[in-house]
């Protein structure tokens, strides 16, 4: 008999829990944090290992509570929207990269599930403090900042820190509450004046897309502090700390073997490693710059490349990291005369080349921008639509009361009126979409670079990628960058070379993905837009998608994982880390159905809110060279994969297939399946069941 | 006074390449975690990077003895422009600071190499080279001290206790009584 009066909390409530007939939790905590911020009342609610089993955990348990709590009647910005803080399954643990934190909520952009993520620090120190989520719900009356120490938590004034920046911020909470290892997770002004496209500043990193940030502020929420002293416990240690030895050394053995004859940026690990590379030859002079629109052929002359290494190697003090995790992929930038902060991958180039501009000034407006707390894809185009609008005379002088004449001058301007949503800032602040519908006088033309209303990456290429269309059209992450990976962007010139790659790539779920790319040519009878095959484009992305799903339910970093060519983590080593890890025993099959689960949750979520296939496309000038009958091709079959029909709507039968029969009940009820499909679904499972 | 020949094992840290992952706290709290790898949790680890970011301040530092009190006085070394506290770099479990104690308990915590490893884990998991693993021979001076017995020591508390003259007083009286 213990006495448990002798004992720490830690062990008095795991002796609780034990009496209670608790199961124990590995890898996750089991507990999440509830909030109603209109009540102020905070509770610590145990989670059931049967949904972590179903759906994992990250993602994939968001996007179940969202499924439960939130109806498609609930607006953005109602308190009824939740915003859940999710850390990934196996964050926390000793598993390399694993350190994601999970955003979602219903997006003001897209009015459909946001689920931005972000690396750093926060999600491990949430676990280590004893939680697998915080999730808000409700609004606070005042501005307020939530402080988690272990099993401690409060909601707190945070009136003094109204109009801060985000890095601002987290210094100040750390000195007041005297605790510099607390992780912070703040927004700026922009997500205090609901920016459509404001994010959540974590340190060195943050999550951006979908205006997350901006539910953080209607919610009245300034930050989220964490700081935590616990165990997580790993259900089989040995066997884990092996695969985790493993992982490391992979990472060795690719640092020491980039992959060759691709851009020196595809050929390692991690995210596109911009803070160390200073050659943007590629970038810079292949993307469509300003408002997506030029695209600057020899851009990249020896002294535009000089000047850029100089100034980056001025204000570039180290390559940093996220937790637990070798690769570089950010960096600290001081630049003369502004305060510190750190940058990771793209930022360094979209405000730059979105203003036609250098470095210094993209390093300079990129320390506002963190500061205020806006996504680095969506701020640089959404300015620099409005001086297109205005080049046009769409938009006159007088919109922009007091905008100096300089160009970096002019995109300083808007940032401020954009985050302060003053004059025409405050249509600007609803992104280019929403925007540009406000304006009318033909604005709707110049917002010409969105999926699902939301700024692309500033690509226009010639001729189309079927692999890359799929993926821009289905995805609901609306970051190619977090669905693209695995699978070279393109054939290598000689097929010696291609036989060559396929020799040693092990992640392919199959041996066929290895002939695939060996039959993949650059011109002739196998080459695109023909070759890959309908089959095997949707064989690809299924793949890739699949990748990525497990990644953010596991809270993984894409940049160890999905995203880079021959990571350290695939399809085959992901169930042993989930069953030494989480100790739910998982094989591929049973990980491959998982991932289909949850992804068909989230696509069930956006489709109860209207998204149909009607929505799924890139934008029109995405590709010079159009083939709209072998993209209704490539959009069918793909459907048909994955279980959806005609519509993009998930059919009764896949759903009963992956455990969602609840999710059909509700298509049924609301009209968005008929009767019928849902009769023949089980008249196909009897049939089934009678064989 | 006689010398003799000893392994010293040290972890050379070059702050200037650390990346602040924390991926040696993460390790070396599971290696002593009971069992081994069960848990986790950089609290209990035994090396932690001293880290402020916007300062670019990262020292790794793994813990050493126990000190019982505070320094009373501690200085500030200013580096490449960056300034330091002296605690930056000091491995003592002190009362000063929350470094180096167990989270629950409070008792401190010493870095013991990784015994039965072939290099510390730390050094092993930081595949930035922050932290490197040497070892060399070196002669230290050992002075030749006859370890008090028992009896000694035992004496040694009781005069402590009572004083050289009682303590003296009672032995003769016992003598006394004895013979």
């Amino acid at each position: 008999m213990v006495d448990e009066e002798c004992c720490s909390p830690a062990i008095t409530s795991l002796i609780q829990d034990l009496k209670r007939g608790k199961r124990m939790r590995y890898a996750e905590t089991g507990y999440n944090l509830e909030i109603d911020l209109s009540r102020g009342n905070i509770e610590k609610v145990a989670t059931d290992p049967k949904e972590t089993e179903l759906y994992l955990g990250g993602l994939g348990t968001n996007a179940k509570l969202i499924w439960d709590r939130v109806p498609p009647e609930v607006e953005p910005f109602s308190p009824d929207n939740l915003l859940i803080f999710g850390a990934g399954l196996l964050c926390g643990t000793p598993a390399t990269g694993c350190n994601r934190t999970i955003v979602s909520t219903i997006s003001p952009q897209t009015r459909l599930l946001a689920f931005s993520m972000m690396g750093g620090f926060w999600a491990p120190e949430l676990k280590y403090a004893g939680y697998d989520k915080v999730v808000l719900r409700g609004k606070s009356p005042d501005l307020v900042y939530i402080w988690i120490h272990d099993d401690k938590v409060e909601l707190r004034d945070a009136s003094h820190l109204r109009g801060k920046g985000a890095v601002e911020t987290a210094e100040l909470i750390k000195q007041e509450l005297n605790q510099p290892k607390a992780q912070v997770a703040a927004i700026g002004m922009a997500g205090e004046n609901r920016v459509y496209y404001a994010s959540i500043e974590q340190g060195r990193s943050s999550a951006s897309r979908g205006g997350i940030g901006a539910v953080m502020g209607d919610k009245g929420v300034k930050a989220i502090v964490v700081r935590g002293t616990r165990d997580l416990n790993i259900a089989r240690p040995e066997e884990f700390l092996g695969l985790c030895n493993e992982v490391l050394d992979y990472i060795k053995y690719r640092e020491e073997h980039p992959i060759p004859g691709v851009m020196p940026i595809l050929a390692g690990l991690g995210s596109p490693q911009e803070m160390k590379v200073h050659d943007e030859k590629w970038h810079t002079e292949n993307f469509m710059w300003g408002n997506s629109r030029e695209r600057r052929k020899g851009f990249w002359t020896d002294e535009i490349a000089k000047e850029w290494t100089e100034t980056m190697e001025k204000a570039r003090t180290r390559l940093i990291s996220c937790f637990n995790c070798p690769m570089k992929c950010g960096a600290t930038i001081s630049m003369p005369g502004l305060p510190t902060y750190m940058m990771k991958c793209f930022t360094k180039l979209t405000y730059t080349m979105g203003a036609f501009s250098d470095l210094d000034f993209g390093l300079r407006i990129a320390q506002k921008a963190t500061e205020y707390g806006v996504d680095g894809f969506s701020a640089p185009q959404v300015m620099a639509f409005a001086i297109e609008l205005l080049e046009n005379g769409i938009l006159s002088k007088d919109d922009f009361p007091g905008m100096p004449e300089d160009n970096e001058g002019r995109f300083f301007y808007l940032l401020d009126m954009i985050v302060r949503r003053e004059g025409i800032g405050d249509l600007l602040a609803n992104g280019t979409y929403w925007a540009a519908k406000e304006i009318g006088n033909g604005a709707e033309e110049f917002a010409h670079n969105n999926i699902k209303k939301t700024e692309q990456l500033p690509l226009k290429l010639s001729m189309l990628n079927p692999i890359y269309f799929l993926m821009y059209s289905t995805g609901e992450k609306i970051n190619i960058t977090q669905i693209e990976g695995q699978f070279p962007q393109a054939p290598f010139p000689t097929r010696e070379a291609r036989e060559e790659f396929v020799k040693d790539w092990i992640q392919v779920p199959d041996d066929r993905f290895k002939q695939y790319f060996v039959d993949w040519e650059l011109r002739g009878e196998n080459s695109m837009p023909f070759y890959p095959t309908v089959e095997m484009c949707c064989d690809i992305v299924d793949w890739q998608e699949r990748m990525h799903y497990i990644d953010d339910a596991l809270g993984q970093c894409a940049g160890l994982s999905s995203f880079p060519l021959k990571p350290p983590y695939h399809i085959h080593n992901y169930p042993k880390f989930i069953s030494a890890g989480a100790g739910i025993e998982m094989d591929e099959e049973k990980l491959t159905a998982a991932a289909k689960r949850y992804r068909t949750l989230v696509r069930a979520i956006n489709i109860r809110r209207g998204m149909r296939r009607k929505d799924e496309k890139p934008p029109a000038n995405h590709w010079k060279k159009r083939f709209p009958e072998l993209e209704e091709q490539l959009l069918d079959a793909y459907y048909k994969l994955k279980g959806w029909n005609r519509d993009g709507i998930p059919t009764a039968e896949s759903l009963r297939e992956l455990g969602l029969d609840y999710v059909s009940e509700d298509f049924i009820q609301r009209g968005i399946l008929g009767d019928d499909e849902a009769a023949d679904a089980t008249a196909n499972q009897q049939a089934a069941t009678a064989q | 006074m006689t010398s003799k020949k000893k392994t010293i094992k040290n972890i050379k840290i070059d702050v200037d390449k650390c990346n602040g992952c924390r991926a040696c706290e993460v390790i070396c709290s599971s290696f002593h975690a009971m069992p081994k790898y069960s848990s986790n949790n950089p609290a209990r680890s035994r090396i932690r990077v001293i880290h402020d970011p916007l300062r670019d301040i990262y020292v790794p530092v793994y813990a050493g003895e126990y000190a019982v009190a505070e320094c009373a006085g501690r200085d500030k070394y200013v580096i490449d422009g960056k300034e330091y506290d002296e605690c930056a770099f000091c491995r003592a479990a002190c009362p000063s600071r929350e470094e180096f104690k167990e989270p629950d308990s409070g008792l401190p915590l010493k870095c013991d190499m990784c015994e039965g490893e072939d290099e510390p884990l730390c050094v092993k998991w930081c595949l930035v080279d922050a932290l490197t693993y040497e070892e060399r021979e070196e002669e230290v001076i050992v002075e030749e001290e006859e370890a008090p017995d028992e009896i000694e020591i035992g004496l040694e508390t009781l005069i402590n206790k009572h004083g050289l003259d009682k303590l003296l007083d009672t032995v003769e009286q016992l003598a006394k009584d004895k013979s």
